[in-house]
């Protein structure tokens, strides 16, 4: 029997394009997807289930689906994009019950994977050059979307003490950047700026979304446990970084930085959200041994990273963002993914 | 907070990268900020402070080494006297680590870090000595070095709390401790003000000699023309195996007080023999 993987925020960016890269791999014979919304890349085979954020359904969904993995893509990691209550029930609660699922009585689930971030490190001045997989914070978590992510873990690392038959992997990514992906800094640099804390030119680290993709895609396949720092190689300060992806700088005052950029914020001009603010005074550098010792290679390095979205928004400036729109249209989904009028290629190749 | 990779030989360089637009290293050194410290520290180096080296035979020239001085001066000047001297002197790179308080100041810290300096991180200083075998520099009195009154001039501080010799122990290097006459000299503290000090959240903030001669605004920024003295003492080896995640606390403050009595009697040796402060 082949893999059976239940995959969570399908709607996301991050889970479209890891349902995507997944369906091409025939040792998987059921990909389900669950989320919020309707799904924004078009798949051949994946199933599609609609839970609130909070995924209360899955236990039962994992019962009746007997999935094998779970690879939870659902956390929120920008403080910007949902409120505080919303935020924890997503990344908290969502992974509580997500994790309750996997681990109840005579469970089929074998993998859990868990996409999390370096921002469970902080960003402080007491910080080392380089933080490991083990480095301990500096400070406890002050932000809410730290402290969810750090309870999130310590959620994580219960179930894996709890349930040693499952092989369990958290990977935390540096900041990403890439042509489909939104982030605070993607949206600052694709409006032609970069904010800068007047006086600090902290070093930042980048990862590619395909890197990303592909880490998650290997953790899947090979089912590999443990705990990973996913970036690209190098740190760039963020003087370079304005320069490699040609934005303009924009100096923030160093005292009364919230209250400076409160205005720009409200008129969206700018996004700050408080945990990159700390970010861009002191910087942070994860250290990715014990990935690269695991076996898996960065297609391109932090600089790279920056590159690439750098090229992207030259050529959306060039010739504007044509790139054709997915629309879900659940009939047509469900024509396509279970009507006897279709000739299933999948299963004549097997 | 132990973390124990393969070796590497140095830093990668960050012009290896065709993306890079500029030389930052990934602990935020930079070859051109450093010509630019050269030639303003080879000024201060040759002319202002004349240095004289002793014993410089001790510093090895490969493998890693914790350098360990007496700190002294309301800016101290020690620090990238020793890091140009050693350059200049022997070709190796000195990484200075500093308390990460230089972190929280607008351009101090930047450019502080851009010169080769490191915030003074027990898995910062593993890396720099171990991993990359490369020569570090730490201050044991910590802030209370620089901070003391001109009154107290060569009297060392406590070495915090052994810190720097569990570093050495742990990454399996020599301690080689360096003793600076003149710095204490270069810019004497007469008064520190406690009160606005921590309503501006600075470590001290102090009334100089150099305020009263060069005034308020220069009198911050230039030193008085003390001679320069560094003596190198033999270096110290600690029979015990790398990379233990401890050391006995015991261990550990007998040799750190051992390093500071050699320190502080090499000073009283100097300082006997010095005729003048300024010409040494």
């Amino acid at each position: 029997m082949g893999r059976r993987i239940l995959l969570t925020g399908l709607d996301t960016f991050w889970g479209g394009r890891v349902a995507a890269a997944l369906e091409r791999d025939l040792e998987i014979e059921m990909l389900l997807g669950m989320g919020t919304g309707t799904p924004s890349v078009a798949l051949e085979r994946t199933e599609y289930v609609r839970a609130d954020s909070s995924y209360s359904l899955l236990a039962r969904i994992v019962k009746a689906t007997q999935v094998d993995t779970i690879v939870h893509t659902f956390l929120v990691v920008d403080s910007s994009a949902m409120s505080g209550r919303a935020l924890h029930e997503t990344n908290v609660i969502g992974t509580m019950n997500l994790l309750a699922a996997a681990g109840a009585a005579g469970s089929s689930v074998r993998q859990v994977i868990v996409k999390s971030s370096s921002l469970v490190y902080g960003s402080h001045p007491a910080d080392p050059v380089w933080f490991t997989e083990d480095t301990p914070r500096s400070l406890p978590p002050r932000f809410r979307l730290e402290r969810s992510l750090a309870e999130v873990e310590s959620y994580v690392r219960d179930f894996a003490d709890e349930n040693p038959g499952v092989t369990v992997t958290v990977l935390r990514f540096a900041n990403v950047l890439g042509p489909n992906i939104n982030t605070p800094i993607s949206r600052n640099l694709a409006r032609g700026v970069m904010p800068c804390i007047a006086g600090f030119d902290p070093l930042m680290q980048f990862v590619a979304e395909e890197d990303v993709v592909r880490c998650l895609q290997t953790m899947v396949l090979q089912s590999i446990a443990g705990t990973y720092n996913v970036s690209g190689d190098g740190r760039i300060p963020i003087s370079e970084v304005a320069k490699i992806a040609g934005a303009w700088r924009l100096p923030i005052s160093p005292v009364f930085t919230r209250q400076a950029v409160a205005p720009l914020i409200r008129l969206g001009l700018l996004d700050l959200p408080v945990e990159l603010e700390h970010l861009l005074r002191y910087g942070r550098g994860i250290d990715t041994t014990r990935l690269k010792a695991a076996g898996f290679e960065f297609s391109t390095s932090s600089a790279g990273a920056i590159e690439r979205y750098a090229e992207v928004m030259r050529l959306r400036r060039a010739i504007g963002d044509h790139t054709p729109g997915y629309k879900y249209e659940a009939d047509v989904e469900a024509f396509f993914k279970h009507s006897p009028a279709i000739v299933r290629q999948t299963e004549a190749a097997r | 907070m132990l973390h124990f990779p393969g070796l590497e030989p140095q830093p990668a360089n960050p012009l290896a990268d065709p993306a890079r637009r500029s030389d930052v290293d990934e602990w935020g050194r930079s070859e051109s900020a450093r010509r630019l410290a050269r030639r303003l520290g080879g000024f201060y180096y040759r002319r202002w402070f004349r240095v004289e080296w002793e014993g410089l035979e001790n510093i090895p020239t490969s493998g890693g080494a914790l350098l360990v001085g007496n700190h002294a001066g309301a800016i101290p000047s020690d620090a990238p006297m020793i890091m140009h001297g050693v350059e200049e002197e022997l070709g190796r790179p000195v990484y200075g680590l500093a308390d990460n308080f230089f972190r929280t100041v607008p351009l101090v810290g930047t450019e502080w870090s851009r010169m080769g300096g490191v915030a003074a991180h027990p898995d910062n200083a593993h890396r720099i000595l171990h991993d990359h075998q490369q020569l570090a520099l730490v201050f044991p009195e910590g802030i209370k070095g620089p901070s003391k009154l001109a009154s107290e001039r060569y009297q060392l501080r406590r070495f915090g709390r052994g810190g720097f010799v569990e570093t050495a122990m742990r990454a399996g290097v020599p301690v080689i401790p360096i003793a600076v006459v003149g710095a204490e000299e270069s810019m004497p503290i007469l008064y520190r003000l406690p009160g606005i000090a921590k309503v501006l959240r600075l470590p001290y903030l102090p009334l100089t000699a150099n305020h009263l001669v060069f005034g308020p605004v220069l009198g911050t920024v230039l030193y008085l023309p003390a001679k320069f003295r560094f003596r190198v003492l033999p270096p110290v080896q600690f029979d015990v195996a790398p990379r233990l995640p401890k050391y006995p606390r015991g261990r550990v403050m007998d040799e750190a007080e051992a390093i500071r009595q050699q320190l502080q009697e090499a000073l009283y040796d100097m300082l006997a023999h010095r005729r003048s402060v300024w010409f040494g």
